[in-house]
């Protein structure tokens, strides 16, 4: 028994229907072992996380759990045989309580707590309602209970997209704890920094094929990189040149000392035609409800917002969309009508401007629709509905389709969570291209290197204040991490 | 007790209601009594029993169009039955008969995986023809105690024995589920199908336990068709909307995961007393329709109103 591994999953393959999702994938965890797994979107990560968690049933070969064949048909099976997952959403009962949630899955109570405690989460009561509580708690609650139920191998899937840095700290040093006393784990996660603090192993998968096994040592982000790409290419280079103008005259966009509660408190800045600019922010900083104010969702407190001079007051989203202001939202489901052509959804903001009832101009509205879906590079099943497409190409689509629409300002909000570096890289210059065609695009991203990237200038927000102004596309990393944790080199606010 | 009063809030707000519809009553009607009373919870025993089964599939997540034409089959069975063998395995001949209804619903909804309006629309004709079959005109005959049964009152003047009936019925079978992993799971499913998959819940199972639950109470509710009326009559009666807006009146939310049997219960004596009142009024028969629609869309928004109150709180 102690010579074998833990979970040892060779030769996975699954088809739907013409699509071969997976083709040969393989993994391995030892005792004590923490295995990254990573791979693009679209590369069969997801699949092989149904397939190991019991979700789905593999076409050929076989998961071996403690050297036993482990017959996973269903989450509950795969939970008896040892592997316990915990998945990118909360998988929690949102209509019972905690309590009744822990009684579902046969979890036992005491140790439970102890994680919650552990995890630092310290006022839970078994009777509240989960659909009450916030979203970073519920991620906890989901890994406490995964640890309470004593797992042979963990499964963590994304879990900490939704949860503020210290949560984050905290969650990587207990998994890294567990592991130290023997627990293997595996986890699916697209942030380098935390795969380097925590992981021993990365095992990266391309076109549903393990490609390589990767140790965790200086420099492993450009190999596994590669690996997931097929080919060495330059993570850093800007694909448009976008020389940084001095934008002058009326801004598209000014926002002076606007405040909305709970957490934005004193936010001022210009936004120019033309222009994309960054905000840098940490986890919870207002920007939520910043954007929630310039989309007209809430009710700003105190400030004012002018739109090309004017001042506006938006007591309903129809009217920030009036005045030319586009949401795009971090979750793409709020945007996408999924069950419809991509075609169709791209088309659609297109049709919504039209101011005539008539019939619509087809042949225009087809070409420029062509183009956006050139532009947006994503395959021959462009005809398929937006549902099957992998999530990186559905944020495409929510960012691209305003290239065929035209728009004046885009409000864009996390647009690359979860998302793959190749997919990101082929969101960028999409972002460039509309304000080069004289959008004005505001771009919050909750991954800092993505600034320099796509952005001309960036506001860093801190505890609900701009606290700088930088210019992006000189910034580096660690400039903006200073930033972000509001260490200013003293440079002015605007 | 606080909890207790916020879980149960609308089902305690809807048993005052009634009380207060009561009081109309005996306000415009001064005799209206422990009669009149019974004969109330006589003409809901059906309604009652429709009602609950539709509320666990709607608890569940799903909806079952098809309780009335179980309902008949119910009926006609255990008319036909009765006429013949003696009553009590007749019964539960009948209550079996419900069961696996039920479950055939159930299991052609998760094997088939055709939505759960498409199958039972699709049983609600399929379930007529059995009852046809069965008995092609209305007749047979129901065993005299079943008639005698629910009439009266028992124990103690006041309570009828229908009103004992509907209770100890549903009681006897929903609260040991409830209190079982099958309630937490028929709950957990309606509230989010995925979560409970991914909790262990097997999703399947319990989706056509929750339909088999639902044939169950309809086998009781042609039961007590069979009792008012003494034969078996194998044309569906008005039980599907009826069970339905009794439903949503009694704070289950369709889509599932929310609410219990007691409001939809006292929502079943509610609609049935207003009809009472109406009649009592002598308003037009045209007009009552108007009026209860009216009722149901007023309650439900005042319920959601308060709702959103407590929750701003």
């Amino acid at each position: 028994m102690t010579d074998t591994s833990l979970l040892d999953a060779s030769g996975i393959a699954k088809s739907f229907g013409a699509v071969r999702a997976l083709t040969e994938a393989r993994l391995t965890v030892d005792r004590g072992e923490v295995v990254a797994l990573m791979g693009a979107n679209g590369a069969g990560k997801s699949t092989f996380v149904k397939i190991l968690t019991g979700a789905l049933r593999p076409d050929a070969g076989r998961v071996l759990i403690r050297g036993a064949e482990a017959s996973v048909g269903s989450p509950a099976e795969a939970r008896r045989s040892g592997l316990v997952p915990v998945y990118q959403e909360p998988s929690l009962i949102p209509d019972l309580d905690v309590a009744d949630n822990l009684r579902l899955g046969d979890t036992p109570v005491e140790p439970f707590r102890a994680w919650v405690a552990e995890l630092g989460i310290n006022r839970l009561k078994l009777s509240d309602m989960i659909g009450e509580l916030p979203l970073a708690t519920l991620r906890i609650l989901d890994l406490a209970r995964a640890l309470a139920a004593k797992p042979d191998v963990l499964l963590l899937d994304e879990m900490t997209a939704a949860l503020p840095t210290d949560l984050v700290e905290r969650v990587l040093k207990v998994v890294r704890a567990e592991a130290d006393e023997g627990l293997g784990v595996i986890y699916v996660s697209h942030r380098f920094a935390e795969i380097s603090q925590l992981c021993d192993r990365a095992s990266v998968l391309r076109d549903g094929r393990t490609v390589g096994d990767l140790p965790i040592e200086p420099g492993v982000e450009d190999r596994a990189v590669e690996l997931m790409l097929g080919q060495t290419l330059d993570l850093g280079a800007r694909e448009t040149s976008g020389a940084v103008t001095r934008k002058t005259g009326t801004p598209r966009l000014a926002v002076r000392t606007l405040a909305a509660r709970p957490k934005l408190s004193d936010v001022s800045f210009d936004l120019y035609p033309g222009e994309v600019l960054g905000v840098v922010a940490l986890e919870g900083q207002g920007q939520d409800e910043l954007f929630e104010v310039l989309a007209g969702f809430e009710r700003p407190g105190a400030g004012t917002i002018q739109v090309d001079g004017v001042p506006v007051r938006f007591s309903h989203p129809a009217d920030a969309i009036a005045a030319g202001l586009t949401f795009v939202p971090g979750n793409r489901s709020e945007a996408l009508l999924s069950q419809r052509p991509v075609r169709e959804n791209v088309a659609l903001p297109f049709a919504a401007r039209l101011r005539s009832w008539g019939q619509l101009k087809l042949r225009r509205e087809r070409e420029r629709v062509g183009y956006a879906i050139d532009k947006l590079q994503i395959d021959t099943r462009a005809q398929g509905e937006v549902q099957r497409l992998s999530g990186g190409n559905q944020q495409k689509v929510t960012i691209g389709r305003w290239i065929a629409t035209g728009v004046e300002t885009l409000l864009l909000f996390d647009p690359t969570r979860g998302i793959d570096v190749r997919t990101k890289r082929q969101i960028y210059p999409l972002v460039r291209e509309l304000a080069e065609n004289g959008a004005a695009v505001l771009y919050y991203t909750s991954e800092l290197a993505e600034i320099p990237q796509a952005c001309d200038r960036a506001v860093v927000i801190f505890n609900g204040r701009v606290v700088d102004v930088i210019d992006a596309s000189a910034a580096d990393e660690a400039t903006l991490m200073r930033a972000a944790y509001g260490l200013t080199n003293g440079a002015s606010a605007a | 007790m606080k909890g207790l009063v916020r879980k149960h809030g609308w089902s305690l707000g809807l048993g005052l209601l009634f009380l207060l519809l009561l009081a109309v009553t005996r306000l415009i009607q001064p005799t209206f009594g422990a009669s009149g009373f019974e004969s109330l919870a006589r003409a809901a025993l059906p309604f009652a029993f429709a009602t609950a089964g539709m509320a666990i599939v709607v608890i569940v997540g799903g909806i079952d169009l098809s309780v009335a034409s179980m309902m008949a089959v119910a009926a006609v069975l255990a008319a036909v039955l009765m006429e013949r063998i003696a009553g009590v395995p007749a019964l539960f001949i009948v209550l079996a008969a419900g069961l696996v209804m039920g479950l055939v619903n159930g299991a052609l909804i998760v094997l088939t995986r055709v939505p759960d309006i498409v199958v039972t629309l699709a049983m609600l004709f399929v379930w007529e023809g059995v009852a046809l079959l069965i008995l092609e005109t209305p007749g047979g005959a129901a065993s005299d105690w079943l008639e005698a049964g629910i009439r009266g009152f028992f124990p103690v003047e006041g309570i009828p024995q229908a009103l004992l009936i509907i209770v100890v019925a549903i009681g006897a079978v929903w609260l040991p589920v409830r209190r079982s992993k099958l309630g937490l799971s028929i709950y957990a499913t309606g509230s989010d199908e995925r979560a409970a998959f991914r909790s262990g819940v097997a999703v399947g199972r319990t989706k056509i336990a929750a339909y088999g639950l639902c044939g169950l109470f309809c086998a009781m509710g042609g039961l007590s068709l069979a009792a008012l009326t003494g034969i078996g009559e194998p044309v569906p009666g008005p039980y599907l909307l009826a069970s339905v807006a009794a439903v949503v009146l009694g704070g289950v939310v369709l889509g599932g995961g929310r609410g219990g049997l007691l409001g939809p219960i006292i929502a079943v004596f509610i609609l049935r007393i207003i009809r009472t009142i109406l009649t009592l009024m002598a308003v037009d028969p045209n007009v009552t329709t108007i009026i209860e629609g009216t009722i149901m869309v007023a309650v439900v928004m005042l319920g959601t109103w308060l709702t959103m109150r407590g929750a701003r709180r």
